[in-house]
């Protein structure tokens, strides 16, 4: 999923100062898993708005909506009636949530409240990994489903490097694993250890085209 | 609600703490606000939020003494929710409003009473 990050008040109350009245809009997906913009994050982040900016003598009306899933057109359109109140939204969805709300409501300001930084998992409660980054051209069957192009620090293809630290951690960041030991011990548990010798070339960071661009086949 | 300090009291522990109060004619601030809740853990970081909205001076969340929640981890989420309403609260710098967390049991009428006073120096002090 999409993993996104809050971002700091004072830039967010920034953004909001010249406005009077704004929509808070979460998402009902990736941001709500990664506790960020889900309805619950919403409901916060609006009454701090409003705390700060009374505190300031300056009050702020707030509505607040959460939908589905922002990123897409259909569902953003409830949204509507709520948009044509307001000056301005401040949207807690996704890099790609954000712009399908400046697509559908052009006149009005869309504002993001978070980051979007990574394509990720949950490690455990409240910490979530860095897992693809979408490269378009996939060999986690090579790698023993773990990929290194995010997860060794060097992003190298063919490792590990000669920095690995004992216990199998990175050179880099002693508190990150080593990618390629971690391929090595699951390329092991599989009896595929050939593949550690094998040659991966480089990689073709061509394969998708920016911007891009999916048309599936009807089935 | 203006001026008033608002307390979350769980129905197992602190409200009996607070009925108990009452009954001995133990005296604590007349702006004290209870709200009966089923468990500390029940109070969520929004219902403190809305109290300051609301004008509220202060929040008070009691709850179980450590480990007789009879929820067994409400009063322990209920600690780790007030200390991230006071970062949201010095987020929005407003955090002269005091949030605290209080263990208490049902048989004690008197640290209902301390808890309350407690808050209401901290408030005095913040010239609020």
């Amino acid at each position: 999923m999409i993993i996104a990050e809050r971002k700091p008040m004072e830039e967010i109350k920034q953004a909001m100062a010249p406005y009077k009245k704004v929509l808070v809009a979460g998402c009902g997906t990736c941001v709500t898993v990664c506790w960020v913009g889900g309805e619950k994050e919403v409901e916060i982040l609006a009454s701090q708005l409003r705390l700060a900016r009374s505190a300031e003598g300056n009050e702020i009306v707030t509505l607040e909506a959460t939908v589905e899933r922002q990123c897409e057109k259909e569902m953003v359109t409830e949204l509507k009636d709520k948009v044509a109140e307001v000056e301005a939204v401040l949207s807690l969805a996704c890099g790609a949530g954000v712009q399908t709300m400046a697509e559908l409501f052009e006149d009005k300001p869309i504002f993001p409240a978070v980051n979007t930084t990574f394509i990720g998992m949950p490690e455990k409660e409240g910490l979530w990994v860095e897992m693809c980054g979408a490269c378009g051209d996939c060999f986690l069957d090579r790698t023993g489903g773990i990929c290194p192009i995010v997860r060794c620090a060097k992003g190298l293809l063919n490792g590990p490097c000669g920095g690995t630290r004992k216990g199998g951690k990175c050179e880099i960041d002693p508190e990150k694993d080593c990618a390629w030991v971690l391929i090595y011990r699951r390329l092991e548990k599989q009896g595929r250890l050939d593949l550690m010798r094998e040659y991966n070339p480089p990689k073709n960071f061509r394969a998708v085209k920016r911007p891009g661009r999916i048309q599936a086949v009807k089935i | 609600m203006n001026g008033c300090i608002v307390a979350f009291c769980c129905e197992h522990s602190a409200y009996p703490a607070a009925d108990l109060a009452g009954r001995l004619r133990l005296h604590y601030p007349e702006s004290l606000r209870v709200i009966r809740v089923p468990c500390a853990g029940r109070v969520d970081v929004i219902h403190i939020l809305k109290a300051f909205e609301n004008g509220a001076s202060a929040v008070l969340v009691l709850g179980c003494e450590d480990g007789a929640c009879h929820h067994i981890t409400g009063n322990t989420r209920a600690k780790e929710r007030v200390k991230y309403c006071n970062m949201l609260l010095k987020e929005v710098e407003v955090d002269g409003r005091p949030v605290a967390m209080f263990n208490l049991s049902p048989n004690t009428p008197h640290k209902f009473v301390r808890a309350v006073n407690e808050i209401t120096k901290i408030i005095k002090e913040s010239g609020r």
